[in-house]
């Protein structure tokens, strides 16, 4: 007899597939919420990057009315004074119903208008942009007047009218990247987030490898020394922001006098006002505001690296720098080039810090702060849209070089 | 290269460098703690230092204590003599130029009796050279860092405890007068009365906790589902969530100021606190699921073994395992919420629903006195610094679990 040798089941079998439900189950609701606020607003970027909108088009052209009661015995009526809210758009099909309170009756006098006891009803039609006008009823008062006055203008009437929203309608313009990437300001633009990048990454790595190697030993203090050294990663970008503006202001600033005082520099120097001097300071500010993370993940891999080797090493008569250059770096290799990958997209991607210290004067505009600039600044949202796009496109090339690493370096 | 490991070659070069370093250090702690004029000169310091430096290294071999001795007593001279490496204004009292040159005196003599350590004169091996170099590059190291990083918060705190005219009468002179007792805090008192920081302060402290709970509550079952469920798309799944978590905030901010606008949701805490998350639930994501991964996976089968659910499973062993995680994580995705500043700055314009930080940036105007500001800031950053010192491990895990979002 020859049994037949038992082989593996194939396919995905009810447990694999039950398995399955359950984690889309688990992840549902984060897909669901990062979809909504992440993916929707980065198509909703792409849409807006194409569109003629400024700040102003965010609120919809509509109708608004206000309504008064006016006017006294016989003269007695209700007034409302309707309008379009866009002085250029046309809003079209307005109309206009409203109830009246207890105590009033209004009698038909517009031909547009129906009224029937205390409900107005008016089909007003197209109102074009600016367009104001003035409807009276007569009215019949039965009791108090202020009553019925303070009741009167307390309900609010309900207006409908349909205007072409500059948001969804299919109106398209490629001015806006044209505006991008016009020429000189888009080339500064361009040198001036590359500076930042580059220096500003470069050199909290350097400067953090440089701590980590001060403090790859153990002795009392190590703890606190750590800790101290987080500080300017760990306090509110805000405050520490603020703090270099004072600390480096040119008419009261402590370091300008005491570089005055030390004969270093002759008069006041206006660090976050001059160019090129600006873009070093926001640099510096980056390095210093993040050497503490490169620092701690270059100790955590340092305290990883096995004593033996740097024993062998003892045993082979290699110097303390020779040590260094040929053992500790090679191994530090994988973090560090991750953390510049990492470091590089965002600090690419920063915009709190520059925008604290100068606003992006003083030739320190990058990228992320020309968003805010010609959006808010220049209150042209199509532009600012035009420049994420921008920049989004620059983030997907990064990320593709990051996975390239990150799969090489995995267990970061 | 090997005529600077002479011994004594390698204590001038050490010795003047180390000098120039004390000199600086001593003047900007002076003109710091008292607001008097000290001026360090490099190039006195180098040569002071390196005299000082092979003085003492010919010295001990009389033996290490009195030429330690000798080294102290000499170093005062720098401070005091007219071709100093630190020379005092007229302005500075004898008292003060006093205390200056024991300072230097020692910032000198004790650093460099250790950076000298084994350093002897005549020609010494590489290993000796590069040890010292190392001690020196170590000692210079510490003051360094120590000082980038102090000086600023110490000029932070010491500007809100000072009032307009003082501030610009000696921009140096960070020294208090304690006498003023209470009244030294008199701009956090006008903060938290005029300006209304006490409910800032409430607001973001509420926002936070709540961008706390409502990350945690998505973030768990989406990381447990990555780390241990087996299911197409894992591997895209993990990647795009690294991927999300690199978009910059600048870029969706500009959607979601419409968004909001159009629906009514900006200046509202609502807003905030439904926006807040969702920038923090992919880094919580990120880090929970490296540390499930981390957890031994028979512990969850036994329980699977013994009847438990999958849900049960995560409730009853998942979860409390990993609580150290959870409070790392929870952690960092406080502190981003509570130093937010972008988002809170686009939405909320209405002065009473500020969080904290878009309440200093309210301070920053030509017409609020820089000490309201910068009380401002030490209100901001001292609950945030309270927490991660109480809390330093989990906060240092969590970070470097945290990958690094900037």
């Amino acid at each position: 007899m020859i049994h037949a040798a038992p082989t593996p089941p194939e396919g995905r079998g009810p447990l694999a597939r039950r398995e399955a439900r359950l984690a889309w189950g688990l992840l549902l609701p984060t897909i669901l919420i990062v979809a909504a606020v992440v993916v929707v607003p980065l198509l909703a970027i792409f849409w807006i990057s194409v569109k003629p909108i400024g700040l102003a088009d965010l609120r919809p052209p509509a109708p608004i009315a206000r309504e008064a009661l006016r006017g006294s015995g016989d003269e007695l009526r209700i007034q409302y004074r309707v309008r379009n809210s866009s002085r250029s758009e046309i809003v079209s099909d307005v109309t206009l119903s409203d109830i009246l309170p207890p105590g009033l009756e209004a009698r038909p006098v517009d031909p547009r208008c129906v009224v029937d006891g205390r409900s107005i009803f008016c089909d007003l039609g197209d109102f074009e942009g600016g367009r104001r006008e003035t409807l009276d009823f007569p009215v019949v008062l039965s009791g108090d007047r202020d009553a019925a006055e303070e009741a009167a203008e307390g309900s609010e009437p309900v207006l409908t009218g349909s205007a072409d929203n500059i948001l969804t309608n299919l109106e398209f313009t490629g001015e806006n990247f044209a505006r991008v990437f016009d020429g000189d300001e888009f080339r500064s633009v361009l040198y001036v987030t590359l500076f930042y990048t580059v220096v500003g990454t470069v050199g909290a790595l350097l400067v953090g490898l440089f701590a980590a190697m001060l403090l790859n030993k153990s002795f009392r203090g190590q703890g606190v020394l750590r800790g101290l050294y987080l500080f300017p990663y760990v306090a509110p970008v805000i405050a520490v922001a603020f703090t270099w503006v004072i600390l480096f202001d040119p008419f009261s600033g402590s370091a300008n006098a005491l570089l005055v005082r030390m004969g270093v520099a002759e008069n006041a120097i206006n660090f976050f006002g001059e160019r090129p001097l600006a873009l070093i300071m926001v640099t510096v500010f980056e390095i210093w505001r993040y050497f503490p993370l490169s620092f701690l993940f270059i100790l955590a891999r340092m305290q990883s690296i096995d004593e033996d080797m740097y024993e062998a090493a003892d045993m082979d008569g290699a110097s303390p720098f020779q040590k260094f250059w040929y053992l500790s770096l090679p191994q530090l290799l994988g973090i560090l080039s991750v953390l510049f990958l990492l470091r590089f997209i965002w600090t690419f991607n920063k915009f709190d810090d520059i925008f604290l210290l100068t606003g992006g004067n003083a030739g320190t505009r990058t990228l992320t702060v020309n968003v805010y600039e010609q959006a808010f600044a220049v209150s042209n949202i199509g532009a600012g849209a035009a420049v994420a796009v921008v920049i989004f496109g620059c983030l997907l090339i990064f990320s593709i070089f990051f996975f390239r690493v990150m799969s090489r370096e995995e267990g970061l | 290269m090997s005529f600077l490991r002479r011994g004594f070659a390698t204590a001038a070069l050490l010795g003047a460098l180390w000098m120039v370093v004390a000199s600086i250090v001593v003047a900007v702690a002076m003109s710091f703690a008292t607001g008097l004029p000290l001026t360090p000169s490099v190039a006195m310091s180098l040569a002071w230092g390196a005299a000082l430096a092979m003085a003492f290294l010919a010295a001990r071999r009389m033996g290490g204590r009195p030429a330690l001795a000798a080294l102290l007593a000499a170093g005062l001279v720098p401070a005091l003599a007219p071709f100093g490496s630190l020379s005092a204004g007229p302005a500075v009292s004898a008292p003060a130029a006093g205390a200056a040159a024991v300072l230097l005196s020692c910032a000198f003599a004790f650093p460099i009796r250790s950076i000298l350590g084994g350093v002897a004169p005549g020609p010494q091996t590489r290993h000796v050279f590069e040890a010292a170099v190392i001690r020196f590059l170590t000692g210079f190291g510490y003051v360094f860092f120590t000082a980038i990083v102090v000086i600023p918060f110490y000029v932070m705190v010491m500007t809100s405890l000072k009032n307009q005219a003082e501030l610009l009468q000696n921009p140096l002179d960070f020294g208090i007068d304690l006498s003023k007792g209470w009244d030294l805090f008199r701009s956090y008192a006008e903060l938290m009365t005029d300006f209304n920081f006490g409910s800032y302060l409430w607001t973001s402290f509420y926002v936070s906790v709540l961008t706390v709970l409502l990350t945690l509550s998505f973030s768990i079952p989406g990381a447990y589902a990555v780390a241990r469920l087996r299911f197409r798309g894992r591997k895209a799944f993990s990647r795009s969530i690294l991927l999300i978590y690199m978009v910059p905030m600048i870029v969706l901010a500009l959607p979601i100021y419409i968004a909001f606008s159009v629906a009514g949701l900006r200046n509202s805490i609502l807003g905030i606190v439904l926006i807040y998350p969702v920038t923090t639930i992919p880094v919580a994501l990120y880090m929970l699921q490296g540390y499930f991964r981390g957890l031994p996976a028979e512990v969850e089968e036994a329980g699977l073994m013994d009847g438990l659910s999958r849900l049960r499973v995560i409730w009853k062993i998942t979860l409390p395992l990993s609580l150290p995680a959870l409070a790392s994580v929870s952690l960092y995705v406080f502190m981003i919420a509570w130093n937010e500043f972008l988002l809170a700055f686009m939405l909320l314009d209405d002065p009473s629903k500020f969080t904290l930080t878009r309440g200093v940036a309210m301070l920053n105007s030509s017409e609020v006195p820089r000490q309201h500001l910068m009380a401002g800031s030490v209100i901001a950053t001292v609950p945030i610094m309270a927490l991660f010192l109480g809390l330093e491990r989990f906060m240092t895990k969590g970070l470097t679990a945290g990958s690094v979002k900037g």
